[in-house]
């Protein structure tokens, strides 16, 4: 535990080895597929190819990217519409009951995925509770097809994100001087000018961390697609898990894979920009 | 406007109080409005769950009085018990060894001299990874591998995000970590072994409790990777698998009550290690 | 000082409590034209609560606030016309310099024109124009302590409020900054109410002064008055040094304690401390006054303070005498003490429990 030179190595090597094993040669390994072909029954034919780029490029499935994209946008944007006012009432609320605010507002985002997803299947169904209560209020119409819809699919992607996006808000938010905003108020803007110029600016890079983390999770999503737009809603996440587990064309799949891994890394490269470009309130805030 | 503030001044301190209550109460309330309606949105459907899981019809159509009925059903579902056995192996397994290598990690990755990037990027991959991308990635490089796949390659996938998600609670506990009481150990003449266990090892323990029961949280929920590297047949089924299958085409009254079983498995198991964290803290 | 100005700013009877802590407990202070005044006192004392009230950040729970003759207590901070100079400086992080100082103008929606000129104006006065399009994170301690002023001054508030503004600086240049304020604030003519609880930066910069302790005023004037005359045994110990015999007052006008018997002028019978700086005591030859050894000896350049043991008092006594030429002196050396009452403060009642 001193500090000298081969014991941190040391003890880094068992995890190291773990995650380059499980995870870099596992992902390298089906990279490396994306350039290959699909042999006849569904193999690999290892003959060196881009085709499965250019299939990725093909207005077929380019339209399913660019679907995905659009949903996964609108799911972004949404989530931090809720999500912004939510965090900042939060890092405004008394300094004792934050954190148990922030532990209520994350804690859904630990339970089951799945069951959080189908918790909305339950309310949207056309027995459900939403189209039950419209009954009792006097609806006589048909019941509403509410699930199976594109904002039943944005609809379960914001409620199963929401808490990440506050949670990232939130921690920019509360890192922030508070005699930031009074230095704003004290030279002359009342609080809605303070907001616009000082902390929103401010509390930008949790913003984009929040969104980025939503979009690249949404783009990549299958399970919400397939339970509440009932397989209609076609998204990158679906295509990839057909590729692998119903067409075996794994090269395909692993071509669509990748496509999704560059989208993620260039998100998180812009937003890492952008974090840097507004980096000087963290150093401030901890002054 | 002079004769207002005069009155207000004469009537002194009550009169200031209260205005300055209302203007507080003013100000706090579309914040509270806010979280009412975000706290609504996130636990509403939750809420809604818990109580039909003891309505005794099932249906969310109409209430048909309270029962455990579901839950009783449960207890009869071979599927389901072995499918929560499996579970359970699997999330113990890839906790203990995650709950290990993640905390040697983060002590490698706190006591170096200098940050490496790489390992930053390597440790933080996991978290940020779609997991669809990682679950075909495993998939394939079992296949590759020629394996049989069952709960030992899903606990292998599932050491690799747990890990990185020890790793990190821990390290949140090392950085504000005072070295100097290592040091102050070692000059009191403690040897290396002895320093880490009498006085390291103690100090980091919430924290290493507190990652563990993450990592058994996110196990035990994990559903898309354990779902790819399962491999074929029913006798690796996970918790997670046999709810997706079952809720794949509707809503079944069984589901209820095992959806509230699992969230007041997580929930409890978050407390505890929200617990740990914040007595760390002080 | 001087009775027939009115007070720019008149602080009447104001109190803050947070629910049952009191913060400030009915504190009275007129602050005068271009003056510049200390609010001074030990961590705790409600200084800081009182400039936040004078700011608004705070709303007095009893009390008035007046500006020029006009109750400002209810006027949100946007409203007032004095400027606030943050103790973490709260300089924007993501603005430059520049952005920083046109950030007050721009509220008051001046022409930008207007804007430019005023903020090249102070830039050039404040010695920041280099550092124009400089990010806060790129300045040094000194250089943003300069830009937060610089923020507040180009509104050309009333008065200036300065929270602990040199609280971040190393000594040195918090000595240099210390006078650098001082002729900022006669160049400006604008009034400073600064907060501190250093009081040798009260004493070096404050034409008057406050002193509060436990959210009470314990004494308002210059920093001579206070120096010379405490008002009690707390403010005599928190500004410079101070030696208190612990005794009493006989009858016939005699302080008495052990081993000293001291002719005083004005004093009530009864117990009393009597408290003398170092600086009143001179060393005389055996026999004379007080006997004392010397226990300590501390040389602090142009002079030297010996702590002397005597009868009279627990703590040796600080006696300040030349470094250079007279007698030298050592540890353990018998000498005797002469206290000149004229010049010493006697407190009634006397005991440690008298004051701090």
């Amino acid at each position: 535990m001193s500090f000298n030179a081969t014991r941190p190595n040391l003890l880094a090597a068992p995890g190291v080895a773990w995650l380059a094993t499980f995870m870099v040669v596992p992902c390298l390994l089906v990279l490396s597929y994306a350039f290959f072909q699909r042999g006849v029954w569904g193999g690999i034919e290892y003959t060196f190819t881009l085709e499965n780029f250019a299939r990725v490029a093909d207005p077929l499935y380019a339209k399913i990217f660019l679907n995905s994209a659009r949903i996964a946008l609108t799911t972004t944007a949404i989530a931090i519409l809720i999500a912004y006012p939510a965090a900042y009432a939060i890092s405004r609320a008394p300094r004792m009951r934050q954190p148990i605010l922030l532990f209520f507002a994350v804690l859904p985002f630990w339970s089951n995925y799945l069951i959080r997803t189908y918790a909305w299947m339950v309310l949207l169904n056309r027995e459900g509770l939403i189209n039950n209560m419209l009954r009792s209020f006097g609806y006589t119409g048909e019941p509403l097809s509410l699930l199976y819809t594109e904002a039943a699919v944005i609809t379960g992607l914001v409620y199963n994100y929401l808490p990440f996006v506050i949670l990232a808000i939130y921690s920019t938010l509360s890192r922030l001087n508070p005699e930031l905003m009074e230095a704003s108020r004290d030279l002359g803007a009342g609080p809605v000018r303070t907001f616009f110029r000082v902390t929103l600016p401010l509390s930008l890079p949790g913003v984009a961390a929040g969104g980025v983390f939503v979009f690249v999770l949404s783009i990549g999503n299958f399970v919400t697609p397939a339970l509440l737009g009932g397989g209609r809603f076609q998204m990158v996440g679906n295509l990839v898990y057909d590729q692998f587990l119903t067409a075996n064309d794994w090269p395909f799949g692993a071509a669509l894979g990748a496509a999704l891994i560059v989208t993620m890394i260039v998100l998180l490269f812009v937003q890492a920009r952008a974090t840097a470009r507004a980096s000087g309130e963290s150093r401030e805030a901890q002054a | 406007m002079t004769g207002d503030t005069a009155t207000a001044t004469v009537a002194g301190t009550p009169v200031a109080a209260r205005a300055a209550g209302a203007g507080a109460f003013r100000r706090k309330l579309p914040g509270r409005v806010v979280l009412l309606l975000v706290f609504g949105f996130l636990y509403l459907p939750i809420a809604v769950l818990v109580m039909l899981s003891f309505n005794d019809s099932g249906l969310p159509t109409a209430w048909s009085g309270f029962s455990t009925r579901w839950y009783s059903a449960l207890l009869g579902n071979s599927d389901i018990l072995h499918a929560a056995w499996n579970t359970l192996v699997v999330a113990i397994f890839a906790t203990l060894v995650s709950t290990i290598l993640g905390t040697l990690l983060a002590l490698g990755m706190e006591t170096r001299r200098r940050k490496s990037n790489g390992l930053e990027a390597l440790a933080f991959a996991p978290m940020v990874i779609p997991d669809i991308v990682l679950a075909v990635a495993l998939l394939t490089f079992f296949s590759r591998l020629g394996l049989t796949m069952g709960l030992h390659t899903i606990i292998v996938s599932h050491v690799v995000f747990d890990l990185a998600f020890v790793c990190s609670v821990v390290r949140a506990r090392l950085k504000n970590f005072d070295f100097s009481i290592v040091e102050a150990s070692r000059d009191l003449g403690a040897s290396g072994w002895t320093t880490f266990w009498r006085v390291t090892f103690p100090v980091l323990l919430p924290s290493i409790v507190a990652g563990a029961l993450l990592a058994f949280t996110l196990s035990v929920d994990e559903f898309i990777i354990a779902f790819f590297t399962a491999g074929a047949g029913r006798s690796s089924i996970t918790l997670p698998m046999q709810i997706y299958s079952m809720i794949r085409f509707g809503i079944t009254p069984e589901v209820n009550a095992l959806a509230t079983i699992v969230m007041g498995v997580s929930a409890t198991a978050l407390l505890i290690s929200q617990w740990l964290n914040k007595e760390q803290v002080r | 000082m001087n009775a027939e100005t009115s007070p720019i700013l008149r602080i009447e009877s104001v109190a803050k409590n947070f629910g049952p802590v009191v913060a400030v407990d009915g504190v009275s202070i007129d602050v005068l034209e271009n003056e510049f005044f200390a609010l001074l006192g030990p961590s705790g004392c409600g200084k800081t609560t009182l400039l936040r009230m004078l700011a608004g950040f705070e709303t007095p729970s009893a009390g008035r606030i007046l500006l020029e003759g006009r109750d400002i207590s209810p006027l949100p901070p946007e409203k007032r016309p004095l400027n606030l100079m943050f103790q973490s400086y709260a300089l924007f992080p993501h603005m430059t310099v520049r952005q920083n100082l046109c950030y007050g103008l721009e509220m008051e929606r001046l022409d930008k024109a207007e804007i430019r000129r005023r903020v090249d104006e102070t830039m050039a006065t404040t010695d920041l124009t280099q550092f124009a399009d400089r990010k806060p994170e790129q300045l040094s301690g000194g250089q943003k302590q300069r830009v937060a002023l610089a923020r507040a001054l180009v509104k050309r508030p009333k008065v200036l409020l300065l929270d602990e503004p040199l609280g971040a600086l190393d000594k040195k240049l918090r000595e240099k900054m210390q006078l650098e304020l001082k002729r900022m604030q006669n160049e400006a003519g604008i009034t400073f109410v600064i907060v501190t609880h250093d009081q040798e930066e009260a004493l070096v910069m404050a034409d008057r002064m406050a002193i509060l302790k436990d959210g009470r005023l314990l004494q308002c004037g210059s920093p001579e008055e206070i120096y010379e005359a405490p008002a009690d045994r707390f403010v005599a110990n928190f500004i410079g040094v101070m030696n208190f015999i612990d005794g009493r007052v006989t009858e016939d006008r005699v302080f008495e304690a052990e081993g000293l018997r001291l002719a005083v002028v004005n004093a009530r019978p009864g117990p009393a401390t009597l408290a003398a700086r170092p600086e009143n005591i001179a060393v005389g030859a055996p026999g004379e006054r007080l006997a004392g050894t010397i226990a300590d000896i501390a040389y602090h350049g142009l002079d030297r303070v010996l702590h002397v043991k005597t009868p009279a008092a627990p703590v040796p006594l600080q006696v300040r005498v030349p470094a250079q030429g007279g007698t030298a002196y050592q540890v353990g050396d018998a000498l005797s003490l002469k206290i000149d009452p004229a010049r010493c403060r006697l407190f009634a009642g006397g005991g440690a429990g008298a004051g701090g």
